[in-house]
């Protein structure tokens, strides 16, 4: 069955048309990463689907319902805020049952819930705090505790890492994965970090102004970018573009080129000006520059090169990408 | 205050200036506290003097009891004030929600006419007012004054509410929203709480002006039963006598309800609720 289906959706506010026909599906318990850059309109999607936007036109499908008209509270979804969101005034035990009050749900099945999703979220300790008094890592916990409480169809997560440091982030995305194998509930998580999208995803939907570019699982795009734009925004370091005529003269083509893909050949066709070196331990990273343009590669292991050297890149041809003057993927 | 940061010369400078404009701020009101002590003689001779054995005397106190009415006064002026302001911030709290939360035709033009009133004093209105409570029977009812002055408190409270309200995390109404809370569930247990100080400042800003209106009370419900206490001390300024010793005690005791308000607003003034709601 399908938790959400999106049928030639656009939405513009005034004369700016943020969202172009958007079509998507999601599967039950499937994990949807939405990602794009800056702008191109996540946010916008997710508040259409959870219905703090109307749609200008097109179909929103939550199950099998058509909920272009119903209100946010009863669409059987739960939504977490960049901002985390909590209510200031109340403590964290009211501030995961408000929405079940709101339900008129029982007393019993309140406190039941509240203390299954704290004890799942380690946050029984905290119950009376105010949202003043919690870190920000628990903050976000408390969140998505109030999420979880209502044990929705389908979860909504805009950006909800982007506030908490490396480290911090780092855990909390291995609880929203843990999560999402407990609830076995659908999910939606809007991230600009791609990292997140490779990691969490069973399904990366890739957006750029308003469009839907490619849909498909992390590896799916990573190995089959459908254009030059999906190629460059997944993997990092990104992909190294370059004119094909640097390898063969007189190709019209972009060249894509993995940094991974590239190693250091004597004989490589590529004849690269050593401009930075990154030593990372396990990889070392070669900023370079071949006839103009610059070409990141990456490679395992250390290596000693000094800038300022001469080196060769050689590749396997198998592993370039080959794009049009558009862009598209050939 | 953080240690680290203060330069104690700051501070004392800092310090020595707000002592002095408290003084200077609080001097007539002391030299009417005073005088309202003191013998009518005694005022006169020396205003400065605080009352001492052979000044001293009540006899200001006594006139403005025997005065009868003094109480009523009082409760009207009480009424009038608390009521006005009970309206001035519901409605222009409701209204400032309207304009910052909803995205409807005309919502600038609704603003601009509404803040059309911060600059337009209400008294330029005066005699087609009077001319509307004649008609409609409100002349000499406390309602005539409560009208007015919601009226005239409305645009400047919905203009400094509306401004806080945008500062109102939208996160955060959206999440109510999610979590099925109504328009008024998120206006009243949202959104009031968290503009409290601001809804607090409006109040003082309003109250003080109400409060000391001779121009309406005069206007509009002169009777002897809806006399505000500002009117009703007038009765001891006569044309060519006045009864000094009156007058100043009517005042001291003026003072004393609106001294009570304002601690009641000012308590709300301090921040702090909305730390940690967002970020
Ligand atoms: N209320 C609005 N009125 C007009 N334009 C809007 C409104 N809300 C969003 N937009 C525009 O829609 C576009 C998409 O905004 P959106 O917030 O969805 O971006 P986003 O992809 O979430 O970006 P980010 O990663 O920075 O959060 C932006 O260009 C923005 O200017
Ligand atoms: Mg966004």
């Amino acid at each position: 069955m399908t938790a959400l289906t999106l049928t030639n959706v656009n939405k513009s506010f005034g004369d700016v048309h943020v969202l172009k026909d958007i079509n998507i599906e999601v599967e039950d318990g499937e994990f949807v990463v939405f990602v794009g850059p800056s702008g191109c309109g996540k946010s916008t999607l997710l508040r259409v689907i959870a219905g703090l936007e109307d749609a200008t036109s097109g179909e929103v499908r939550i199950g099998d319902n058509l909920v272009n008209a119903t209100p946010p509270s009863k669409r059987g979804i739960a939504m977490v805020f960049q901002s985390y969101a909590l209510y200031p005034h109340l403590n964290v035990r009211k501030n995961m049952s408000l929405a079940l009050k709101q339900e008129r749900k029982s007393k019993a099945v309140i406190e039941q819930r509240v203390a299954k999703a704290s004890k799942m979220l380690d946050l029984e300790a905290y119950l009376d705090r105010y949202p003043s008094e919690l870190s920000g890592g628990q903050r976000q916990r408390v969140a998505i505790g109030r999420a979880i409480v209502r044990e929705p169809k389908l979860f909504l997560f805009d950006e909800p890492l982007s506030n908490l440091d490396a480290a911090l982030r780092m855990n909390t995305r291995l609880e929203i994965a843990k999560l999402h194998d407990a609830l076995a509930a659908s999910m939606i998580y809007v991230t600009h970090d791609q990292t997140e999208a490779m990691t969490l995803a069973d399904k990366i939907v890739v957006l750029r102004d308003g469009r839907v570019e490619q849909i498909g699982s992390p590896m799916e795009l990573y190995n089959n970018p459908v254009n030059q734009f999906v190629a460059g925004f997944l993997g990092s370091p990104a992909m190294n573009f370059m004119p094909a005529g640097f390898v063969s003269e007189g190709d019209p083509r972009t060249l894509g080129l993995r940094p991974e893909d590239l190693q250091l050949r004597t004989d490589g066709e590529l004849t690269a000006a050593v401009l930075h070196v990154e030593h990372l331990g396990g990889d070392t990273n070669v900023i370079a520059q071949v006839k103009g343009t610059q070409i990141t590669a990456r490679l395992f292991g250390q290596h000693s090169i000094d800038q300022g050297q001469t080196v060769n890149f050689g590749y396997s041809p198998e592993r370039a990408y080959y794009f049009n003057a558009d862009g598209l993927r050939m | 205050m953080n240690k680290a940061r203060t330069n104690p010369f700051n501070t004392v400078a800092m310090h020595g200036a707000l002592i002095l404009y408290t003084l200077i701020a609080l001097f007539p009101v002391f030299v009417i506290l005073i005088n309202s002590f003191k013998t009518r003689k005694a005022i006169f001779r020396e205003p400065l003097a605080l009352p001492d054995a052979e000044s001293f005397s009540l006899i200001g106190y006594q006139t403005v009891m025997k005065q009868g009415d003094f109480f009523l006064y009082f409760q009207n002026s009480m009424i009038v004030t608390v009521a006005s302001l009970f309206f001035v911030l519901l409605f222009g709290a409701m209204a400032a929600f309207a304009l910052a939360e909803y995205r409807f035709k005309g919502n600038t033009l609704m603003g601009l006419y509404l803040a059309l009133g911060i600059m337009i004093p209400i008294r330029i209105g005066t005699v087609a007012i009077l001319e509307m409570m004649v008609a409609s029977g409100l002349v000499n009812t406390l309602w005539a004054l409560i009208l007015v002055y919601t009226a005239q408190g409305l645009p400047l409270a919905v203009f400094i509410l509306s401004e806080f309200m945008r500062q109102v995390s939208d996160d955060l109404k959206n999440a109510a929203r999610v979590d099925g809370l109504s328009e008024y569930a998120i206006f009243f247990q949202l959104v009031l709480p968290l503009v409290r100080p601001a809804m607090a400042t409006v109040a003082v800003f309003n109250m003080i002006p109400i409060w000391n209106d001779l121009w309406f009370p005069l206007i509009l419900a002169p009777a002897e039963e809806t006399k505000t206490l500002t009117l009703g001390s007038q009765v001891f300024i006569g044309q060519f006598v006045t009864d000094w010793n009156a007058v100043l005690s009517a005042l001291s005791m003026a003072i004393l309800p609106v001294l009570v308000l304002y601690v009641i607003f000012s308590r709300q003034l301090i921040r702090g609720l909305t730390s940690g709601a967002v970020k």
